[in-house]
């Protein structure tokens, strides 16, 4: 009983397996090496459709499409910076994962780092301020400590 | 009083940010191709792909470009828009037609209207690539030397049709 069972799931596996068509696996470009750096290039790229995801991670058909461009390019002999430069050209630095620094995009950069300067300022100031206030009104003047001396030096049930 | 307004005054610039925020569309990227040549191209008309239509066959004349598709559903959004346009003559609107079929995209131009000058088949999509195409519908307005001066991307309303569109359009033709 049980034996049939496996030998049913294995030949529904199989069926499953042959009826599904390798429709991703299809290597467009035959050379491995070629294959491995377009998809290094397509890793860099944002994809427009579906704007958080790479080139090479979107299904989208456009996503396809610039795929098999950069295969053709690489394949063509383009150098990757020139490849990126196609891209550039076309969508805008805007597909770039890793934009260059310019004045658009100073504030992309630099932004982080500023905040970042800022809220450490402000915390120093707020422990500096708070030390500050904390000696004026948390320090005992001598009436004060000669009272506290007092206390603790009189046996416990005692009334001071 | 005061302890309150600093982070009043930090509630206040984070809605002003998350407002703007709201306002944007993140699907609108900027084009680079603004101000730059229109890419160049040749390809089969649609009615008839025999003959060519080539962006040379333009220069000296202001015209649009729109990049449409019969399996686009904005696309049938902006569709009366156009028919409109098309038939006020202000300007010539060219149909790429983007990954289509042509038997579909003929009887869609059937169905809904053609407010094409001509349309042109670009099957595989590499015009589109290098228009930087990226959501159908797209519309470009093109001078008369042939740059590039303004990108639409989404459907073309009444609004902007009206507030930029025909404005450039204007001042481009002098």
């Amino acid at each position: 009983m049980r034996r049939a069972a496996a030998l049913l799931l294995a030949a529904c596996l199989a069926a499953w397996f042959a009826a599904v068509p390798a429709k991703e696996a299809v290597p467009a470009a035959a050379d491995p090496a070629l294959e491995q750096r377009a998809m290094q290039l397509a890793e860099e790229l944002r994809c427009l459709v579906c704007q958080n995801q790479s080139i090479a991670d979107s299904h989208a058909e456009l996503a396809i499409d610039l795929k098999q461009q950069i295969r053709e390019q690489v394949k063509a002999g383009k150098s990757d910076g020139q490849v990126i430069e196609f891209m550039v050209q076309r969508y805008g630095d805007f597909v770039l994962y890793r934009p260059p620094f310019k004045t658009t995009t100073a504030i992309l950069w630099i932004g982080p780092f500023v905040l970042l300067l800022a809220a450490v300022a402000a915390l120093f100031a707020y422990l500096a301020r708070r030390r500050r206030r904390s000696g004026v009104e948390g320090a005992l003047n001598e009436d004060e400590s000669a009272r506290a001396a007092a206390l603790l030096a009189a046996e416990p049930g005692d009334k001071p | 009083m005061k302890r309150f307004l600093v982070p009043l005054g930090i509630f206040v610039v984070l809605v002003g940010f998350l407002a703007a925020g709201l306002q944007l569309n993140p699907r609108e990227v900027p084009s680079p191709l603004i101000d730059k040549p229109a890419p160049p191209f040749t390809l089969p008309q649609l009615a008839d792909p025999q003959r060519g239509f080539s962006h040379k066959d333009m220069l000296g004349q202001v015209w649009m470009l729109n990049v449409w598709a019969s399996w686009c559903v904005s696309c049938r959004e902006e569709h009366p828009v156009l028919v409109e346009l098309a038939r006020s003559k202000v300007v010539p609107v060219y149909g790429l037609n983007y990954k289509d079929k042509r038997a579909e995209a003929l009887a869609w131009l059937k169905q809904f209207g053609d407010p094409y000058a001509l349309s042109v088949i670009d099957a595989d999509g590499r015009i589109g690539i290098d228009y930087g195409v990226y959501g159908v519908p797209e519309t470009y307005v093109i001078d008369k030397q042939g740059v590039i001066r303004y990108k639409r991307i989404g459907p073309v309303t009444r609004e902007v049709l009206e507030a930029k569109i025909l404005p450039l359009v204007r001042k481009l033709q002098g």
